[in-house]
């Protein structure tokens, strides 16, 4: 039987380019300490740590964890690895949470991180994969096929892209831990950046994040507990399909739809769009925000990007999605999908600042990796689940 | 809170090295295969898939990306991945069952230790400010704490080739190890050292490898097999990476892994120590009496697949209990240098 869990407290670092002022044992304490100081515990109160991170190889240390035991409270406690690719900080957070869902442990602490200050990202991701055609155009290059696609099959303006842009960057700036700080960028401006790859262009683009993100999830009685609002996990979802088959829909992925189809079942919601208040996706580039919408089943196949047009997915629309500024603010690559889970949960914790969505109750974090292919979901709320 | 038993476990031969990739795929797809026909399951009755492996050991990111191939991953599956030895890849698919989301999981590990070199490639386990750059590589690290051990009086030379010898012994009824043979210790103590104290049969072999566990929640499992091997407890711990801060010659997260689980009556232990003196730690560290039956596949010294290795530990020891020549199994994996993070769990026969 299912034990209730909710997130107590999260933490995250100021995300910046290079944080070659900090080890990234430093680095993740930021992330730790304001953790544990916003869900008010200390080391004697945590039963296990959850670590996640994308490939070792964008700092050059095998397992990290492993040197990182001390920093992270971990030694003489139980320890987990996750590394999912890019969705590694949305299952990271779930895989914290069934530790307690499954009663094992009372209060996990989890944190995912990136330094890729330490190393060169670039090389990391640039050594052959046996029997694969090298596409040798960094993620950019790689997704932009399935944007066009999107473009084609939709019918969307080509504003719709500059528009989540805009939009994301803006709500970065009311964000004092986003990476960038754009308060006055505009649709117009987001155009006339520099094309990187057709139709991707440069403001369009997620930055190169050093960041950490931690968060406390603790048993019921922890919540019941805590002195301020805690986010209540309703349902958490995770689903994988292979990089390459033939047949395979790129721009609206089956595994991507089949986590959306559990997480509402679970969650008990029928109409996500009227009953779910904010969303954290995970939008690398522009235009992934209509793409995720309907893969989500936020809106129908074809129709996401009239959300995003008609400025219901900003703040104060009916569906604010980012308010945070997302991922194309801050891309601490292992701690993205951390980032949505914990954004997530701060907007129905009440404590969200100068980005909270107006009586925020429920809603949604997603994080997804590789091409398109890991997703992970978790829906967060204010009053406890059925 | 309900309980899980491992209904099945199928492995690769341990080779010293392997003409496939690195992505594991061409060890996995056989093994899935074997595991399968044992349990008479199929893709489509796994609830929840995890595996174990590492991408230094590949030497390319996302490695485990190209290994969900080896499923046949479509429609899409319910799956997580560790970069640890899949034995916790088995502890995580453990707790999902135990939330009652899924009643059936299937865990694998695999790696492929002969892509690279091996003790230098694990030497960038070690703290990447202060420790790596000398470049300690593991079994050097490995024979440091064996010299501890035996200036301390904990060990001798001898009861480390004993340990080796019987490993070998009993590796000559396993048809999937790497190393054999009926050698005596007096032969071994005789061998040149490799990295002293440690000599060759001393140290686990460099092995290309995968298993596959398949666990099943305890209402569900005696409809797979007959005598379902339930997992009555599994703890783990991890010590400190300060290697001059921690006493080498103990493993206190074995000790603390130990202790909140119920180890005595224990029939068989198959336990992960790529090293011998590292065996006589760990059954110390456990309180394994010499009625206990210790590492019968012929253990880590007989093939040591890295990141699956650990797993197969746990599968030899189920395997025991599953067959009936074991009512209450132990079994362990290790990871990290010098023995640095540890897992338990005890198995028994289900009634």
């Amino acid at each position: 039987m299912k034990q209730r869990a909710a997130v107590l407290g999260t933490g995250q670092t100021h995300h910046k380019a290079k944080r070659q002022d900090v080890s990234m044992a430093g680095l993740l304490r930021e992330a730790i300490d304001r953790a544990m100081a916003d869900a008010q515990v200390g080391w004697d109160d945590i039963d296990a740590v959850v670590i996640g991170k994308a490939p070792d190889l964008f700092e050059g240390v095998m397992m990290p964890e492993l040197y990182l035991a001390d920093a992270l409270g971990a030694t003489g406690k139980p320890l987990l690895r996750v590394h999912t690719a890019g969705s590694v900080g949305g299952s990271t957070s779930i895989v914290a949470a069934s530790l307690v869902q499954s009663g094992e442990h009372r209060r996990v602490l989890t944190v995912a991180y990136e330094k890729q200050s330490e190393s060169n990202a670039m090389w990391a991701l640039s050594i052959p994969i046996p029997f694969n055609m090298p596409v040798g155009a960094g993620a950019g290059g790689y997704f932009a096929p399935h944007v066009r696609s999107y473009i084609r099959r939709s019918g969307a303006p080509e504003v719709v892209g500059a528009m989540v842009a805009a939009k994301d960057r803006r709500n970065g700036s009311l964000n004092p831990y986003a990476h960038l700080q754009q308060s006055d960028i505009t649709v117009e401006q987001v155009q006339a950046s520099q094309m990187l790859w057709d139709p991707i262009r440069y403001d369009e683009t997620c930055p190169s994040s050093d960041g950490a993100c931690a968060m406390v999830i603790g048993d019921e009685a922890s919540g019941d507990a805590a002195a301020e609002g805690v986010a209540w996990i309703h349902a958490t979802s995770m689903r994988t399909e292979p990089t390459t088959f033939a047949g395979r829909d790129q721009v609206n992925p089956q595994a991507g739809r089949d986590a959306a189809t559990q997480l509402w079942r679970d969650a008990g919601i029928t109409d996500p769009l009227s009953e779910v208040d904010a969303a954290e996706i995970y939008v690398p580039f522009s235009w992934f925000e209509p793409m995720w919408l309907e893969n989500l089943g936020f809106t129908a196949e074809g129709e996401g990007w009239k959300l995003t047009e008609s400025g219901e997915t900003a703040l104060g629309g009916q569906l604010p999605v980012n308010p945070s500024g997302g991922v194309l603010c801050s891309n601490p690559i292992g701690a993205s999908g951390m980032l949505r889970m914990s954004e997530a949960a701060k907007q129905v914790m009440g404590k969200a600042g100068d980005y909270q969505v107006d009586s925020a109750r429920k809603a949604v974090g997603h994080a997804y990796g590789g091409g398109s292919q890991y997703f992970a979901l978790w829906l967060v709320g204010a009053e406890k689940p059925e | 809170m309900s309980r899980v038993s491992v209904v099945g476990f199928a492995q690769s031969d341990c080779v010293r090295q392997t003409p496939g990739t690195t992505n594991g795929v061409e060890m996995l797809v056989p093994t899935l295969a074997e595991a399968f026909e044992r349990t008479g399951l199929s893709k489509s009755d796994i609830g929840f898939w995890c595996s174990g492996s590492s991408d230094y050991l590949a030497g390319r990111a996302f490695s485990f990306i190209s290994a969900v191939d080896a499923i046949g991953a479509f429609p899409p599956i319910n799956e997580s991945h560790v970069e640890m030895d899949a034995a916790w890849a088995l502890y995580e698919a453990w707790v999902k069952i135990r939330t009652g989301e899924v009643d059936t999981a299937l865990v694998y590990g695999f790696g492929k230790s002969s892509a690279g070199t091996l003790r230098r490639v694990l030497s960038l386990q070690t703290d990447p400010y202060t420790v790596a750059p000398l470049w300690p590589d593991s079994i050097s690290i490995a024979a440091l704490q064996a010299r501890l051990g035996l200036e301390s009086g904990r060990w001798s030379e001898k009861d480390m080739a004993e340990v080796a010898a019987r490993s070998l012994a009993d590796a000559r009824d396993n048809p999937q190890a790497q190393r054999s043979g009926d050698v005596s210790v007096a032969d071994l103590l005789d061998a040149p050292l490799t990295a002293d104290p440690l000599r060759a049969h001393d140290i686990a072999p460099i092995t290309d490898g995968a298993s596959v566990i398949i666990l099943a929640a305890e209402d569900r499992a005696r409809d797979i097999v007959s005598r379902p091997a339930a997992i009555t407890g599994i703890e783990h711990r991890v010590d400190s990476p300060v290697l001059g801060a921690r006493d080498l010659t103990r493993s206190p997260s074995t000790e603390m892994a130990g202790a909140a689980l119920d180890v005595k009556d224990i029939d068989v232990a198959e336990l992960h120590a790529p090293f011998t003196h590292q065996e006589l730690i760990l059954r110390g560290a456990l309180g394994l009496g010499d009625d206990v039956r210790i590492s019968p596949s012929g253990g880590a010294l007989a093939g040591n697949p890295m990141f699956s290795a650990g797993l197969s530990r746990i599968g030899e020891a189920a395997r025991r209990v599953m067959a009936g020549d074991a009512d209450r199994a132990l079994a362990h994996a290790t990871s990290g240098p010098a023995l640095q993070q540890n897992l338990v769990a005890v198995m028994e026969a289900q009634q």
